[in-house]
């Protein structure tokens, strides 16, 4: 089977940030928002919703096949793992942030001094990220390569009726 | 050199907002920038937290969900939150209001020393019009039946809210009672809106956008109540020249900001520091120096001539100076982080109303039965904090323009009666005949942290008095254009066309001003845009139509306040089309947007012109003074209709 990839519809992005807060709350030990909260954890984020002029959009890690974040990691702390996700091996990371200086989607942040990223360690029982199901305007979709080139192709020939 | 900045116009505030970085001091900038991006749904009105089963949001690109869990559309969502906005606007006014008919009932019954009916003319003149006799009775005997009435307006009665039911034309008062509109009474109103926008409770969207119009009536009765009882209790304005922006501010002198927006308190402090003007001096400050922020800045220089420091969005920029010894805060629009740029600026904060209460700020439990102690209280602290300021520096953006303020209705006619006496409003009907004075533009509402500050407000100006329309202002708009030398008649030769050029000249010369009028009337607070009712209304009833036929419009530039929105709301009750320079959010429903912009017009004459853009915002603008003047048979510049 075809992996599948988060790609994003940037015209339906509200800005509402739901993807972050799913994203955190995702990766904590509660993994729910109110055991979280109230129980005083601090979880962070691993995709970031930025605004230029009007234009609102989520900037999510591409989880690149020839990943440059991997490829300048000087310690082996960013690596591939088996199923091809790009991941931060902490104890490793001595946080230089060459990661961040290489990745061109800004998608590598700082956590604590070590470097932080998507991991892909939040998928649901369906298998799809918190981010993707979180988004109330479908602007995070989870899909193959090939589905989202064809959605788009139907919608360039949509366009020209 | 000048300072520039993107977050203002004025250059007193870009020097403080490069102060204000320098120390690390975060301002509203900051966190303006720190919240982007703003979320969609609510930003198009999409968002519903009314019950637990929310919150809700509806897709605004029509996909799913279309309805929230209760089923509500995106119609009912919007018109629901909209509602919501005026009910509190209302509430904000009509509060305002019922502070000061309480404070009138005690100064009847000689409960309240410092307080005394200043204006026993206005006091007779809206008995009058509320149908309570006056022949033959005391001050003291009306100004209690005055405040009697108020009162008795907010809750439902016998009859209709007074001050909207007395206040507007004939045919208006009728229009409004065959459609459903004239308010019950002013808490009555609230409340229904809060009913009626409950879980389950009112789904059709134009009966919802009916009872908002219907709360935005009762917002009038607060505003229009409390201009009154204000002009009672502490004298009607006539014009006064002052000054306006940061370098008002003294730094040999105990600087007391006056801020928030009512003048209970705020008028005895500037009464109080003139007594206690021999304290100041033996702790070595030059005087006592009361600058106002804001709209009680607006009503203590309406009545004293008190200068205004600053407005609005740029009010944490005042603290930064380090040269306020004490902010006095009332309510409304004060911003929780003054207390934070307080306490690094050494200023004394100090809040003085049972429900505006902040953390870090001095707490002094006001009342009007110890106004005058309370008000000395304050000043000493500010004497106390300037003995340790004393002699360390302070950065006083040196910019101030002059401004003559202080044109309540009653100061336009007396200037107007200087050209006709019989007939004081004659002149402003021949010359709006004449096409000297193409229509009337009221700039009302805030500045936005969304807008770089003033912009919009002077851009639009500057086109309408170019195209010789009369423009009036009130609240932060009125602040906007005074920093900029809108109110300052030297400059009427560069701001206006020629048309209104001659009549500002005419007006003031009768009046022996030697020149004109400033370019800008400055008519208050933005509890005042009653006022421009008031004027609106006077007009029309001279000419016999209503006002929806007046080439009138307003503009809220840059609104923030839900004060802004039911503001709004009761000009496009009373007919205006009325410009919002910002987006409500009303966008996520077709229908309601529909209904804002075109077919209220049906329903009341008046209509809401979205626009963030100054430009075509000041077309629009006079699109829609030009359509009033084709229906009233008059000349439109250019020829024939449009």
């Amino acid at each position: 089977m075809m992996r599948k990839e988060i790609f994003i519809r940037y015209e339906r992005c509200m800005g509402c940030h739901s993807c972050e807060l799913a994203c955190a709350v995702s990766h904590t030990a509660a993994r729910d928002l109110f055991g979280a909260v109230l129980g005083g954890e601090r979880p962070q984020k691993r995709l970031y919703v930025d605004q230029v002029g009007r234009v609102k959009a989520p900037a999510v890690c591409r989880q690149c096949e020839d990943a440059p974040c991997v490829a300048v990691c000087m310690t082996g702390a960013m690596h591939s793992r088996e199923d091809g996700v790009n991941v931060v091996d902490l104890p490793q990371c001595i946080g230089c942030w060459m990661c961040a200086m290489a990745c061109p989607f800004g998608a590598v942040g700082r956590g604590e001094g070590k470097a932080i990223k998507c991991d892909r360690e939040c998928l649901d029982e369906e298998g799809v990220p918190a981010c993707v199901r979180a988004c109330p305007t479908g602007a995070l979709v989870f899909k193959t390569v090939e589905e989202f080139e064809a959605e788009r192709r139907l919608e360039a020939i949509a366009s020209l009726k | 050199m000048a300072k520039s900045c993107m977050a203002s116009l004025d250059q007193a505030v870009c020097e403080m907002l490069e102060k204000a970085r320098r120390l690390k001091v975060e301002t509203v900038w900051d966190r303006y920038q720190a919240m982007l991006p703003q979320c969609g749904f609510g930003e198009t009105g999409l968002c519903c937290r009314h019950c637990l089963q929310g919150p809700c949001r509806i897709d605004p690109f029509g996909g799913e969900p279309k309805t929230g869990i209760c089923g509500a559309t995106a119609d009912v969502l919007v018109a629901r939150g909209l509602d919501r906005a005026i009910a509190s606007g209302a509430a904000s006014h009509s509060g305002h209001a019922r502070h000061l008919a309480h404070t009138l009932k005690m100064a009847a019954k000689g409960k309240a020393r410092d307080y005394t009916i200043k204006d026993k003319a206005k006091l007779r003149s809206v008995a009058a019009r509320l149908g309570i006799p006056t022949e033959g009775r005391s001050i003291a005997e009306i100004a209690l039946d005055v405040a009697e009435a108020a009162l008795a307006d907010f809750h439902e009665k016998e009859t209709p809210v007074m001050w909207v039911a007395t206040t507007v034309t004939k045919k208006r008062a009728k229009l409004f009672s065959e459609r459903g509109l004239l308010p019950k009474g002013i808490d009555y109103e609230i409340s229904d809106i809060m009913h009626r926008t409950h879980y389950g409770a009112d789904a059709d969207p134009m009966n919802l956008l009916v009872g908002g119009l219907r709360c935005g009536l009762a917002d009038l009765a607060g505003c229009y109540m409390g201009t009154d009882l204000s002009d009672i209790l502490f004298g009607t304005p006539q014009p006064v020249v002052t000054e306006a922006n940061m370098g008002v501010l003294k730094a040999d002198a105990v600087n007391v900001a006056v801020h928030g927006h009512n003048p209970v308190l705020s008028d005895v402090i500037v009464a109080v520091a003139k007594e206690m003007e021999s304290e100041a001096k033996a702790a070595g400050a030059s005087g006592i120096n009361v600058v106002g922020i804001c709209c009680t800045g607006n009503e203590v220089m309406m009545r004293h001539g008190i200068p205004a420091c600053t407005h609005s969005v740029s009010q944490e920029m005042a603290l930064v100076t380090g040269a306020l010894d004490a902010v006095v805060v009332d309510y409304q629009c004060i911003m929780p982080s003054i207390a934070t740029v307080a306490e690094c600026m050494g200023t004394k904060l100090i809040t003085t109303m049972e429900i505006t209460k902040i953390p870090g700020a001095i707490h002094i439990d006001f009342s009007e039965e110890t106004a005058g102690e309370n008000a000395r209280e304050i000043i000493r602290l500010a004497i106390e904090t300037f003995s340790r300021r004393r002699g360390k520096p302070v950065d006083i953006p040196q910019y101030k323009t002059k401004v003559v303020a202080g044109f309540s209705v009653e100061a336009i006619v007396k200037a107007l009666a200087k050209l006709n006496a019989q007939d004081p409003l004659k002149p402003l009907i021949d010359h709006i005949a004449s096409g000297n004075i193409r229509g009337v533009c009221l700039f009302a509402g805030c500045n936005n942290v969304k807008v770089p500050q003033d912009q919009n407000f002077t851009a639009i100006a500057r086109r309408l008095l170019k195209e010789n329309v009369l423009v009036l202002a009130t609240g932060c708009g009125a602040g906007a254009l005074m920093r900029h030398g809108f109110m300052d008649p030297a400059n009427v030769g560069d701001l206006c066309g020629e048309g209104l050029k001659t009549v500002l000249t005419a007006i003031g010369e009768a009046n022996g001003l030697g020149g004109p009028l400033p370019a800008v009337l400055h008519v208050g607070a933005c509890v005042d845009n009653s006022r421009a009712v008031a004027l609106a209304v006077a007009v029309a009833d001279r000419l016999g139509v209503d006002t929806d036929q007046l080439p009138v419009v307003a503009s809220a530039a840059e609104a923030v306040a839900e004060k802004a929105i039911s503001i709004g709301t009761y000009a496009v009750a009373i007919g205006l089309p009325t410009h919002v320079g910002v987006m409500l959010p009303v966008v996520g429903s077709s229908l309601v947007t529909k209904v804002l912009t075109e077919k209220v017009k049906d329903l009341t004459g008046g209509y809401f012109i979205v626009d963030p853009d100054p430009e075509s915002a000041a077309q629009k603008l006079l699109a829609a003074i030009d359509e009033r003047r084709a229906g009233l048979g008059l000349s439109v510049p250019g020829g024939g209709r449009r």
